[in-house]
């Protein structure tokens, strides 16, 4: 069976840091940085990237529409 | 621009599955972080986009905290006063009858100041489109108690909680709407899972259809949350959400055209 692998790109500083999109993601891939962003929020990024479907539920809910996500079958 | 990506060999443009729409602007937008507002104005830029409306549509933007909404959406706008949102649109629609108009307002705007507005545009029929944000809460100008906070809830202004002898019982307003004969679609959806995102999406898609029919007027609900008017995080503020505002505010149609 084919594989479907994803993978997101997250705009940095435009981020606010909500977790609304780890909340949502079912395979845990996005994780909340240690480090903050220009504004000064914890921005979100890919920690287990590898985990990534491309189910781009955590672009649906993203208020800021940070989140890019691509998709492909391996 | 600073980004933070996952595994660099799927990241082609060939394997795009979601981006964000052309018509919202690269402006950041002024909302607080994880509020509905901006799900809700990504939404309608993907309706507009997918339609091919962006020269065809006039949003009419409200006071309240989506005030500087023509900042973020790349169409044309015009900023009306405190709740006279639905009387702006009426004109505009009545002189530019070919054109697709909306208002988009919040609860203090639609339900408070601006009741005699939304009630008698939906009466009279006009085919705008109303989209309204409920929050249960004044967001803008410090969490002050509104027309549709929940009995009990706690406001600036109610700070022992929304005493339903003294202050009334809240307004539900969608549902007044939906018994007045010259509305055509009421319905009452949420945008804080990726689920509901699709549902509010699917009504805003059906809404713009029926627009084109002219039968009238057309009421969106988004039930939403207000993570610093609530004191919460937004993860918290969605639960609360959940457990409160959909009780009290049940997601659904109200009124479906019959065919």
């Amino acid at each position: 069976m084919a594989k479907i692998r994803g993978s997101i790109v997250v705009n940095v500083e435009k981020c606010k840091g909500c977790e609304v999109c780890m909340v949502t993601c079912p395979t845990g891939t996005i994780a909340m940085a240690k480090e903050v962003n220009g504004k000064g929020y914890n921005y979100a990024f890919p920690a287990n990237p590898e985990l990534c479907i491309g189910c781009a539920n955590c672009a649906m809910v993203c208020p800021d529409g940070v989140i890019t996500v691509y998709k492909t079958k391996i | 621009m600073v980004e933070f990506s996952g595994i660099k060999e799927i990241i082609k443009p060939e394997n795009l599955v979601y981006k964000k729409t052309r018509i919202m602007t690269e402006n950041i937008l002024s909302y607080c972080p994880g509020c509905g507002h901006g799900t809700a104005h990504r939404i309608l830029a993907e309706i507009i986009d997918e339609e091919g409306l962006q020269s065809e549509a006039i949003g009419v933007s409200p006071v309240g905290c989506s005030v500087f909404m023509y900042n973020y959406l790349d169409i044309d706008w015009q900023e009306a006063a405190h709740g006279r949102a639905p009387a702006v649109a009426t004109a505009i629609k009545r002189l530019l009858p070919d054109k697709f108009v909306f208002t988009y307002q919040g609860d203090g705007d639609l339900a408070a100041i601006g009741t005699a507005e939304t009630i008698h545009s939906c009466n009279r029929g006009e085919n705008i489109l109303i989209i309204f944000i409920n929050n249960g809460i004044y967001g803008m100008t410090g969490g002050q108690m509104a027309p549709t906070t929940l009995p009990g809830m706690k406001s600036s202004t109610s700070p022992y909680g929304r005493d339903v002898k003294t202050m009334g019982y809240p307004l539900k307003i969608t549902d007044i709407v939906a018994t007045l004969p010259g509305s055509y679609y009421v319905t009452r959806q949420s945008v804080h899972t990726a689920a509901n995102v699709k549902k509010t999406k699917k009504a805003i898609r059906k809404a713009v259809h029926y627009q084109k029919l002219n039968k009238g007027t057309c009421l969106i609900e988004i039930v939403s949350n207000c993570p610093s008017g609530w004191k919460m995080t937004p993860v918290q503020s969605n639960k609360w959400m959940e457990e409160n505002m959909f009780p009290y505010y049940p997601l659904g149609d109200l009124k479906t055209p019959q065919e």
